[in-house]
């Protein structure tokens, strides 16, 4: 029998651009079904674009992205519509609808894709509220609410259709220590809860120790990937100086001044 | 205070020593390094140079500036700078300050030859007026799934914005449509005067409001109230995030975003025009009746003879039309504005001034069209 794990996504040959500007090529990596992924790298690596590839906000120059088997950038517009709604996103800046309560916020998927009553969703939405601590907060609007709240507000949204991946872009990102360690905790408990394979684009060293089961490092320099791995495996076996420099924020090896 | 000052030896024949001195600050006027390459372009034999740094008492970022520009100044000369001289915290900015690695830079992706330059401004023109058209797609896409009944988006939202723009925008209409129609009044009585025919003053203030007068004011006023709003607040949901999150759930932002924009300046468009019709009118006959000594009755009843159903008609499709094209125009920008606040204004700004130059366009080929046609 073969034990080798399923992935849930695999990515060949990726090559991104951001605007006129190539920003990483040849990108090969793949995400084991139930683990958590961590896409890490300095400010201006192309973390973000790569994002947008995976979630099909942007087309790559060249390259597959493969969901389950599925050729995501070849596919028919209709399938990528039907993929897409089987991810969940959290936005760095939670990129909740202003104009809507969190309530209408979540219940807007469940409405177009689901078939629950009025009644039902309304139980839903408490639910995905209670999931991510915001249980009573039906009726807030994103305006009323702290930025740590936004966040977790943005996450119970994308966690509504209970989808098979959540991408998470910068989930710490202007988040107090405490807020972003709860967070943390948040996205491992969902994983557990859920089963959901989670990616997290991020430069936060203590969330990436604190949640990642395998991480890819990327290189402005090198266009690409220079490391991965286990966070924590990296950190002690790694020989790259580059590596290390990152993951130990510069305190080991070549710190500038 | 003492002065920055710079002075010159030469330690040996290949060798030039700055000699810097005194207070070397941004805000005082610090010497420019054009002296050192007057030295330099004067000894050719110069290779090196060295600092004394031994009298400086002040320094900031005018000293770090200065040195800069000596040290790629002397890498294009093949001229070696020593920083030891130098302040410790002066060499360790200059060390920052040349660390940007050009490596590390994007390369931009651009095409190398004038036939490739010009074809790709030429694509990129083309996939501009491209995206016009697949929004106009789009957007007709979501008006077919509107009326076969299967379009999604929010009733109460939609309520808000036919509000907004319609009985929201009802005191601005009236003050601009009365004004033009007292304009037209006193325009028209400066030469109808002359022949005794101000009576006829209803029928121009009539027909011109009716005709197309109401609806261009209207449009005008709808692209800068409602036209620079739906830009600003697409614009916006565009910075934030929030349109990217309908498409990443799979919902359309042209149709739970755009379609009820336009649906409700569809329908208020032509209803604001013949309000404005209404108020111009008014203006006119105000100013007939109080300034020209005009006989009221008689010219309630030149309006009613002047002003034809077939004038009314072109006046709601002149309406109509501008309106999709305030919607339209408002919508585009908002949804393909850039991600920062430069954006949302440049989107703002694009949105009414294309409105505007659109609703003269469409004037025009109305005005032509119904010549043509004889109406």
């Amino acid at each position: 029998m073969d034990n080798k794990p399923q992935s849930a996504i695999e990515v060949r040959g990726l090559d991104l651009s951001y605007d006129d500007y190539e920003v990483l090529r040849n990108l090969n990596f793949s995400v084991n079904q139930g683990d958590i992924f961590i896409v890490m790298g300095g400010s201006g690596c192309g973390k973000s674009t790569l994002l947008k590839v995976l979630i099909g906000l942007k087309e790559p120059l060249k390259g597959e992205v493969l969901y389950s088997g599925v050729n995501f950038w070849a596919e028919d517009e209709s399938v990528r519509q039907d993929l897409m709604r089987s991810f969940g996103v959290l936005y760095q800046s939670g990129a909740l609808w202003s104009s809507f309560t969190l309530g209408e916020n979540i219940a807007l998927p469940l409405q177009l894709y689901s078939e629950l009553s009025s009644a039902q969703i309304r139980e839903m939405v408490e639910l995905k509220l209670s999931l991510v601590g915001l249980g009573g907060y039906a009726d807030f609007y994103p305006g009323q609410i702290s930025g740590g709240m936004r966040k977790r507000a943005g996450l119970a949204r994308a966690i509504a259709l209970d989808p098979g991946i959540i991408f998470f872009d910068e989930p710490s990102a202007g988040l107090d220590p405490l807020s972003a360690r709860l967070l943390d905790d948040l996205i491992i408990q969902l994983r557990d809860a859920l089963g959901a394979t989670i990616v997290i684009v991020t430069h936060e060293l203590a969330s990436i120790f604190a949640v990642g089961d395998k991480a890819v490092l990327l290189d402005a320099e090198s266009k690409g990937i220079i490391a991965e791995g286990k966070p924590k495996d990296l950190l002690a076996g790694s020989k790259d100086p580059r590596v290390i420099q990152f993951l130990t924020r510069g305190e080991k090896q070549g710190a500038a001044l | 205070m003492p002065l920055s000052q710079l002075s010159f030896d030469y330690p040996c024949a290949n060798t030039l020593r700055l000699k810097l001195s005194g207070e070397w600050l941004i805000r005082a006027v610090l010497p420019s390094e054009n002296e050192v390459l007057t030295q330099l372009a004067g000894n050719k034999n110069i290779t090196r140079i060295t600092f004394d740094a031994s009298e400086i008492t002040k320094w900031d970022s005018g000293l770090v500036s200065f040195l800069l520009n000596l040290i790629r100044e002397g890498g294009r000369r093949n001229v070696i700078i020593e920083r030891q001289g130098l302040p410790l915290g002066v060499v360790k900015l200059l060390e920052l300050a040349l660390k940007v690695d050009e490596k590390n830079i994007p390369r931009k992706i651009e095409p190398e030859g004038l036939l490739e330059r010009v074809a790709d401004k030429l694509l990129a023109f083309c996939s501009g007026a491209l995206a016009v058209v697949n929004f106009l797609g789009e957007i007709t896409f979501a008006f077919g799934r509107l009326i076969a009944g299967k379009a999604y988006f929010r009733r109460d939202e939609f309520a808000a914005i036919v509000q907004r723009c319609g009985a929201g925008a009802l005191g601005l209409v009236s003050l601009i449509s009365i004004l033009v129609g007292m304009i037209l009044a006193f325009i028209g009585a400066i030469q109808l005067k002359l022949f005794g025919a101000q009576i006829y003053i209803a029928d121009i203030v009539g027909i011109a409001m009716v005709r197309v007068m109401g609806a261009v004011m209207t449009g005008i006023i709808m692209s800068g109230r409602t036209g620079a709003s739906f830009a600003a607040e697409l614009g916006l949901m565009q910075v934030n995030e929030e349109v990217d999150a309908f498409k990443t759930l799979g919902i359309s932002p042209v149709e739970f975003l755009v379609m009820p924009r336009v649906l409700a300046l569809i329908i208020m468009m032509p209803l604001l025009t013949i309000y404005a019709d209404f108020m111009g009118i008014a203006g006119g006959f105000l100013i007939s009746v109080n300034f020209l000594g005009l006989n009221p009755v008689e010219y309630w009843h030149h309006t009613q003879s002047a002003v034809k159903l077939s004038h009314v008609w072109i006046g709601l499709t002149h309406g109509l039309v501008f309106g999709i094209i305030v919607a339209v125009a408002g919508c585009l920008r908002g949804i393909n504005c850039e991600r920062s606040a430069e954006g949302v204004g440049a989107a703002t700004t694009s949105a009414v001034v294309s409105a505007i130059t659109s609703i003269v366009v469409a004037t025009a080929v109305i005005t032509f069209i119904c010549q043509v046609l004889g109406v």
